[in-house]
């Protein structure tokens, strides 16, 4: 930086450019630093939710959750199961629809502007109208065609609920994601492209070796993006199926699609116990702090250079 | 524009670009069905939904009897939804867009220990779930609005100062990345020309951060117009202010299976962002697209 241009002007540059941090940062300890701080904290003590002061019980909370909790442990597996295959059935259907908008097909941007509409609308509106849909189109249409499969509502039995979850969540998401790959197709050099034509190469040795090499970038992006949005599902799992339907597991009655952000909200409002909600939270936490650094290091490794 | 990057030199089977027309449509149809949905039920009374969930409304002026009665309905109140939305919504985007901007700024041109420090600070806070903050949040800015006699919780100072935490981490980082491309030979020759710091900022560097405005506006903008934890802890679901997702919510736990009713509030939450897309459709796409990748 200039040196010496009079004291007081760089004093008063200093001054300005404190000055422009501390908006943010005031806001970032206020909001973030002291409530996470608190949060760690709290999920090893009694704490109520009312009260600022605990007391301390060490990993007693932690232990209960594991031990004693069986809604957390479906909560944790129906999370787990959903996450795996919401992130290939967003990933696999928006890279199909990146393939199609970005053909010669005629009216290939009104079909990309389509798409992408679910995505601009919120999960408790979107929810709602696929509760509808659920609970009344789809066994309606069932009804009148004589399809047994689709006369019961997928959203009331436990086989066909995470189903129903993955399915909304990929109409939500598919668009976005698909415009993510086609931004990755349009930047690929076209001789690339035709050159391997030249060579004969046939339409899925194109896509298999040279496109999806060259898209590594936007697979990682995606990949991460789908990934902790499907762990930290929350807004369409309470709108459309709010945890339901009940279900047995082992001995237990659980609630079958209540997933981990669900889980932690209801264990604190609903059951009322704070403590042990903020110990999922933090678990919650750590677990998506584990598996992005572990996706990320591993896609960055595997992407090419161009 | 320059899309048709799988394309060979010959033009493919036109078998094959019919099969992927259909293809195209079918999508479309699935794609758009729920929101077809959405308006064709809206015009039907609940006794003809009951009665047969699948049908085309039979005398679609019910429309407007339905419109009538969400609108007025004091549980949704659908203009004080939108008045708060907007409200908060817009004095949100207005605060964390410039005040990330000011600190990625001073962080980008300051290269120091410390402002290397922050931002790092700034990007580790981005794995920082809402769910493990959200609890301690509500107590914390309780005594806070007590010991400052500013009310944090059901306010609008105590939502935007959260988003501010919540939202700037992201935008700080995208604001990072774009500044370091801008040039320093402009705000030397203010700096020479006796402009002060903050009118170097605000004349000088501001205005070129315009394509990035963009992408920070349009994903906050989505963001905090659609979520819904964040008011409910904040604001509460009872409280003077309320926004467009706390009200749909409302108001489905209150009416349960008046589809039809139900129908109406959800288009209604829905048709502002409609509209907006209608319009900035290109832009919309674009900030989010570069939001991901950056």
């Amino acid at each position: 930086m200039n040196e010496r241009s009079g004291l007081s002007s760089k004093q008063r540059r200093k001054l300005t450019e404190f000055l422009f941090l501390v908006p943010t940062v005031l806001a970032f300890i206020m909001v973030i630093i002291i409530p996470f701080i608190y949060g760690i904290y709290y999920s090893f003590t009694d704490w109520n939710g009312v009260s600022t002061s605990a007391n301390f019980i060490g990993f007693a909370n932690y232990k209960e959750i594991f031990t004693n909790d069986p809604q957390f442990i479906r909560s944790f597996l129906v999370t787990t199961q959903f996450t795996i295959l919401n992130v290939i059935a967003v990933n696999v259907v928006s890279f199909l629809l990146s393939l199609l908008v970005t053909s010669q097909v005629k009216g290939k941007n009104f079909y990309r502007a389509a798409y992408f509409v679910p995505n601009l609308i919120g999960g408790i509106v979107l929810g709602s109208i696929w509760q509808f849909v659920f609970a009344n189109i789809l066994p309606g249409i069932g009804k009148s065609l004589g399809w047994d499969f689709l006369s019961k509502s997928m959203i009331t039995n436990a086989n066909t609920v995470i189903g129903a979850l993955v399915t909304v969540n990929t109409w939500q998401y598919a668009g976005y994601i698909m415009m993510i790959y086609v931004a990755s197709i349009q930047g690929i050099s076209k001789s690339v492209l035709e050159a391997a034509e030249v060579d004969g190469a046939t339409y899925p040795t194109v896509v298999r070796h040279i496109l999806m090499p060259l898209m590594a970038n936007a697979f990682t992006i995606s990949l991460f993006l789908t990934l902790t949005n499907s762990f930290k599902m929350y807004d369409v799992n309470l709108a459309l199926t709010n945890g339901g339907p009940a279900g047995l597991v082992g001995t237990n009655i659980v609630n079958m699609s209540e997933f981990l952000a669900l889980n932690i909200y209801n264990t604190a409002f609903k059951y009322s116990k704070m403590a042990q909600g903020q110990a999922k939270a933090v678990v919650f936490f750590v677990i998506l702090m584990v598996v992005s650094l572990i996706q990320v290091s591993y896609n960055k490794s595997k992407e090419v250079e161009m | 524009m320059q899309t048709d990057a799988v394309k060979g030199k010959n033009a493919i089977h036109p078998g094959r670009k019919v099969a992927l027309e259909i293809i195209g449509i079918i999508v479309s149809i699935f794609f758009l069905m729920p929101f077809a949905i959405v308006v064709l039920n809206s015009m039907r009374t609940n006794a003809e939904i009951i009665n047969s969930a699948v049908g085309l409304p039979q005398s679609p002026g019910v429309f407007f009897e339905n419109v009538a009665s969400v609108w007025n309905n004091p549980t949704f109140n659908f203009v004080q939804a939108i008045r708060d939305s907007v409200i908060i919504t817009v004095l949100s985007l207005a605060i964390i867009s410039i005040c990330s901007a000011m600190t990625a700024w001073v962080l980008v041109r300051n290269k120091t220990k410390w402002s290397n420090f922050l931002f790092m600070m700034f990007v580790a806070a981005m794995v920082i779930p809402f769910q493990v903050v959200m609890f301690p949040l509500i107590t914390w800015f309780r005594d806070l609005g007590n010991f400052l006699h500013i009310p944090m919780l059901r306010s609008y100072p105590g939502i935007i100062f959260a988003y501010l935490g919540f939202g700037e981490s992201m935008t700080i980082f995208i604001f990072h990345g774009f500044i370091k491309s801008v040039p320093l030979e402009l705000e030397e020759a203010a700096d020479i020309d006796g402009c002060t710091r903050a009118g170097t900022f605000f004349r000088i560097v501001l205005p070129l951060l315009q394509p990035v405005f963009v992408t920070v506006l349009v994903l906050n903008g989505l963001w905090i117009w659609n979520d819904y934890l964040l008011p409910l802890l904040l604001l509460g679901s009872n409280s003077e202010v309320r926004t467009i997702p706390l009200a749909v919510q409302g108001f489905i736990g209150s009416f349960v299976k008046q589809w039809n009713l139900i129908m109406v509030s959800t288009l209604l939450a829905m048709l502002p962002v409609i509209i907006l897309y209608l319009f900035a459709q290109k832009y919309i796409i674009q900030g989010m697209v570069d939001g991901a990748i950056k």
